[in-house]
């Protein structure tokens, strides 16, 4: 079976602060990591693999540094690796991304199954998995936290507010994959030193037969306008009591005085 | 002259990072406290292939080269160095010397499986009477004609109890002197072959100590490493190298001490503001910060020699005294800035400090690498 | 548009560096240069002392003609036979902008026999339901959602459409999005209108919660967007308001739909629904130990409230990540949320700064979630939280 999946390099998101004095975001010494979701969608298709057999392709849009990202899952296990990358892309929104993943993915002929992770951490828009899977016209299973596949038959439980959805469905599809679904292995020594070895194949726009008015900045119908930083919450009050007891008891007597137990 | 590390090099850290980021930090603690060595978190550290890193594909490796192993034992022991002189202990003072001197059947049976991280190796030379003075061999092994009998003890013996392979020094031939030491393979479970007592220690808790005991314990001939007679020169090689492991030992106890020191000075406020405004710490901090690199310098170029095939024992014992000696300078450092904090357990530098100075003590105590390298410096000056 | 860095005036101070929130600007021999990471978002416009980076604009090719397309539109999630808040909290947000926009509001209702519901979403604030009825559509699937949603936007044309940030919300709107060649902007926080456009300004957190920014959709329609639930407050509902209610033939045969739902499984719902609970009481890394949330579970139960997580605390395995509150798990806006050993990192504040009372317990003093808390308690949770329980079981709770 053909596996794809599609992995982003992003800014460890959970590293970065923000300066007190000036407000800013302090991006320096953040380092870049493969999406930790991603790495939920990698090791899944690893499982699958070997269960089943065949290929996993990992596959990337950014610019040339996402090669570690894609080197990180070659260690991991993937079978090949590809960076979609040019300056054609840049500023490109989910719109523009899923569009230029859908052609490379289809400039790699047969797929059976592409795996996302949920979102991104840098972005959190959940977004590119369902446009990919609607520019490939495939049905898509999103936050899926269990993945079974028999006969071209596919069993997905899905994470729901209501509980746990099954669903069943057939291939191709595109499934989005949950946190819950699995813990990514680590690389091994070997598996590391083979991938740091390995080429990574880059395709460029040339390669891709696209609209290039659908490409990057210009295909992208959302732009960011503004940047800022969140709005805090005011400080309270701060109950600093000798006993537990004490502290509890003013908290409950200002909720009450507040109304509000 | 190259300063970069290679992609390769790179990955690995990054892959070593990660896995000492979720297995082995949360634990190391605990683990520090009640000195136990986890052979079940080594296991899963040897799985990966870390031991095996660089030994050929052949016997179970990944083909690497020193540098990365080292690499390696450095990042791991900015987060465990118990856990990082177990892996030096058993790559580069069992695995190696089989590697370096075993038969290519020795090589099969006993360094694969240590390569391959399903084995664990120790290196047995000291013994209570013969420490720095390496030749004052008491263990003996008389050849019994099919065998060899070994008698004797061994202790401080790091992974002790815990390894399968252990490489054992002992004399064949007392009336030869150095000349008559040789060097044997020995399994654990080998009748004859026991522990003694278990060292209670003031650092590097996490890893394990023991005594060996030897009572008429058989060995067969096939596990006679090189020939006989061969055994001082396998001991003083293998440390040699293994010295560069205890460098990367100390740099990575003495890098964590570092970053911690920066971040706790950055952060507790004192008369106002953070402590690391003041430049009596900031200066101390540039000390530490120097006293490190020029100790991972020391320490590479001795595993780049070592990699080039050309001569690094001095190196190795020139990397291996300024590294264990910055590691105890700068630790003790860091307990200072850390102030009273520094010296609770609450907080990680003082167990940085014990562990220290196991480094300038062990795989010959520095006044020995002194006796190294001015013997090489006045040898090649002739 | 493009950002660049005039290089002839570039004084290679490097102040733009560390001022992109994406990494984008780079060394490149001693100037510095925005390369593809740049998203356009502006932050290091004004920080260069000689203004060598500017913004030029190029003239973008106009893809729809915008003036066909008017009305806001709220899709109305439903679980079973009742509609979603999330719906109800954007027909009250909706209305605004309608409103500044001078147009009308519609809701958008799509399963099996649900015109039962269409008098709530007028009482709520829209003008029109447009319903769309059939059996395929008793339970949801990305399949016939996508086609019935895609195909009333392309035969009504609304200028706005606006979903919940749910589950299935973020399944179907970028499906949609995607069928139209639309932009959409997921889990907005904020909504409003640019005053000289008539735009719709969806501003929403990025970067793990760290920073805020506002998105345009200047020239597809609709303007799409997620909103998370319990950022708007519910309106109060107007019985007497009266509205029109458009059915609309869209059928989907069963061979369209290629995903089943086999069966829903539920697991602690009672305790789970986050995005609804009223009073939410989470763990973090400080409950020191899994077994520790039990306290977390009893005192959830005396008030009658749902269990929460940090994500260090789903990340040590001590709890589900379906109990994960922050940027990357569940967005909560309870009445009351309760913070027990949670250091209160800035992916988790982005998870529940819109809770009306936050009470947070830690014992460090100076720990963050305290800059966020009405009201703090300095103590160690394995101490504070017995006595709260016993306390609050003293007053018959």
């Amino acid at each position: 079976m053909e596996f794809v999946v599609c992995v982003k390099q992003v800014p460890n998101t959970t590293e970065v602060k923000i300066d007190p004095e000036t407000n800013t975001l302090i991006r320096q010494g953040v380092p870049s990591i493969v999406n930790p979701f991603d790495k939920n969608a990698v090791e899944a298709a690893l499982r699958l693999r070997e269960q089943h057999g065949g290929k996993v392709t990992v596959i990337s849009m950014g610019p040339p540094q996402a090669e570690e990202a894609l080197r990180e899952c070659l260690a991991m296990g993937a079978d090949e690796a590809i960076l979609v990358s040019d300056r054609a892309f840049a500023g490109a929104d989910t719109l523009a991304t899923s569009y230029t993943l859908a052609t490379a993915i289809e400039k790699m002929g047969h797929f059976d199954l592409i795996i996302c992770g949920k979102q991104a951490i840098d972005g959190d828009t959940a977004q590119v998995g369902p446009e990919l899977a609607e520019h490939l016209d495939i049905p898509q299973a999103t936050y899926a936290s269990k993945i079974e596949i028999a006969d071209g038959n596919v069993r997905i439980e899905r994470e729901h507010e209501e509980g746990i959805e099954v669903l069943e469905t057939r291939l191709p599809l595109l499934i989005s994959v949950v946190k819950s679904i699995n813990e990514p292995r680590l690389p091994t020594v070997k598996g590391t030193m083979k991938a740091s070895r390995k080429a990574i194949v880059l395709w460029t726009v040339n390669d891709l037969a696209v609209d290039h008015a659908r490409l990057g900045l210009k295909g992208s119908p959302t732009q960011v306008v503004r940047i800022f930083t969140p709005k805090q919450r005011t400080q309270g009050k701060l109950i600093q009591k000798d006993t537990a007891r004490a502290a509890v008891l003013e908290l409950l007597g200002n909720l009450a005085d507040a109304k509000l137990v | 002259m190259q300063f970069s590390l290679t992609a390769e090099q790179k990955m690995l850290l990054q892959m070593v990072r990660e896995f000492a980021a979720r297995a082995i930090a949360p634990s190391v603690a605990e683990r520090d406290e009640n000195e136990h060595f986890s052979r079940e978190l080594f296991n899963s550290l040897t799985e990966l292939g870390v031991a095996g890193i660089c030994f050929p594909e052949s016997y179970g490796g990944a083909d690497g080269d020193t540098l990365s192993y080292i690499l390696v034992v450095e990042e791991l022991s900015r987060v465990d160095d118990g856990l990082g002189i177990t892996l030096s202990a058993d790559v580069s003072l069992a695995g190696w010397p089989i590697f370096q001197y075993g038969s290519e059947e020795q090589k099969k049976k006993f360094l694969a499986p240590i390569a391959e991280g399903s084995k664990m190796g120790a290196f047995a030379l000291t013994e209570p009477n013969a420490g720095t003075d390496a030749a004052a061999q008491q263990t003996t092994a008389i050849d019994a004609g099919d065998c060899y009998v070994l008698n004797g003890s061994k202790i401080f013996i790091t992974n002790a109890g815990e390894a399968e392979t252990y490489i054992v020094f002992a004399m064949t031939d007392k009336s030869k002197g150095i000349k008559g030491m040789s060097a044997f393979i020995v399994e654990k479970n080998t009748p004859g072959f026991t522990f003694g007592k278990k060292e209670h220690k003031l650092g590097i808790r996490t890893s394990v100590t023991m005594e060996l005991v030897f009572q008429d314990c058989r060995i067969p001939k096939a596990n006679l490493l090189g020939k006989e007679g061969d055994g001082f020169k396998i001991a003083m090689a293998t440390l040699d190298g293994g010295r560069i492991g205890v460098a990367a030992q100390a740099l990575g106890i003495a890098q964590a001490a570092l970053d911690h020191a920066i971040k706790y000075s950055k952060e507790r406020v004192q008369f106002g503001k953070p402590i690391s405004h003041n430049q009596a710490i900031a200066f101390m901090l540039a000390d530490m910060a120097t006293q490190i690199e020029a100790a991972r310098l020391l320490t590479y170029r001795a595993a780049y020699l070592k990699d080039m095939g050309l001569p690094y024992a001095k190196e190795a014992a020139m990397a291996k005294m300024f590294a264990s000696d910055a590691a105890m300078s700068v630790t003790t450092d860091a307990v200072q800035i850390f102030g009273g904090y520094g010296y609770s357990r609450e907080y990680p530098v003082e167990r940085l400090m014990r562990n220290a100075k196991i480094t300038q003590i062990y795989e010959g105590t520095n006044q020995v690498q002194r006796m190294v390298i001015s013997s090489a410096l006045l040898r090649d000056s002739k | 548009m493009t950002i660049k860095v005039n290089s002839a005036e570039c004084i290679s101070c490097g102040v733009c560096l560390p001022a992109c929130p994406f990494g984008a600007i780079v060394w490149q021999g001693d100037k510095a240069y925005i390369d593809e990471r740049c998203t356009l978002c502006g932050a290091c416009l004004d920080v260069c002392p000689v203004n060598a980076i500017v913004r030029e604009d190029e003239a973008r090719e106009v893809s729809v003609d915008k003036s066909a397309h008017s009305g806001v539109w709220v899709y109305m999630e439903r679980v079973g036979d009742r509609l979603r808040s999330v719906g109800h909290e954007l027909l009250g947000q909706g209305r605004l902008l309608a409103d500044s926009l001078q147009e009308e509001l519609s809701a958008v209702l799509i399963g099996d026999d649900v015109s039962g519901l269409a008098q709530e979403t007028i009482a709520s604030g829209a003008d029109r339901v447009y319903l769309v009825e059939g059996a395929e559509y008793a339970h949801y699937s990305t399949d016939a959602y996508t086609k019935a949603l895609a195909e009333l936007i392309r035969l009504y044309k609304p200028s706005v459409v606006l979903l919940g940030a749910t589950t299935d919300g973020r399944d179907l709107a970028p499906r949609v999005a995607g069928r139209l060649g639309t932009g959409l902007t997921a889990d907005c926080t904020g909504l409003g209108i640019q005053a000289e456009t008539g735009l719709v300004e969806w501003t929403r957190p990025a970067f793990g919660g760290n920073i805020m920014a506002t998105i345009l959709c200047p020239d597809h329609r609709p303007q799409m967007g997620s909103v998370r639930p319990k950022v708007f407050k519910r309106p109060v509902p107007n019985w007497e308001r009266t509205g029109e209610i458009v059915h609309v033939p869209i059928r989907v045969e069963a061979s369209e739909i290629r995903t089943k739902l086999l069966e829903v499984i539920q697991v602690g719902a009672a305790t789970l629904n986050l995005e609804e609970a009223e009073i939410i009481v989470s763990g973090g890394r400080g409950m020191g130990k899994p077994e520790n949330f039990a306290l977390i579970e009893e005192l959830a139960e005396v008030l009658g409230g749902a269990v929460g997580a940090s994500r260090a605390a789903v990340d040590a395995g001590w709890k589900h990540p379906l109990h994960q509150v922050g940027q990357t798990g569940k967005t909560v806006g309870p009445k009351i949320y309760i913070a027990c050993g949670i250091s209160g990192a800035i992916q988790h504040l982005a998870g529940m700064s819109s809770s009306d009372i936050v009470i947070a317990i830690n014992k460090d003093a100076d720990a963050p979630i305290f800059k966020a808390a009405d009201y703090g308690i300095v103590g160690d949770v394995m101490e504070v939280l017995p006595v709260m329980i016993e306390e609050l079981r003293k007053q018959g709770r």
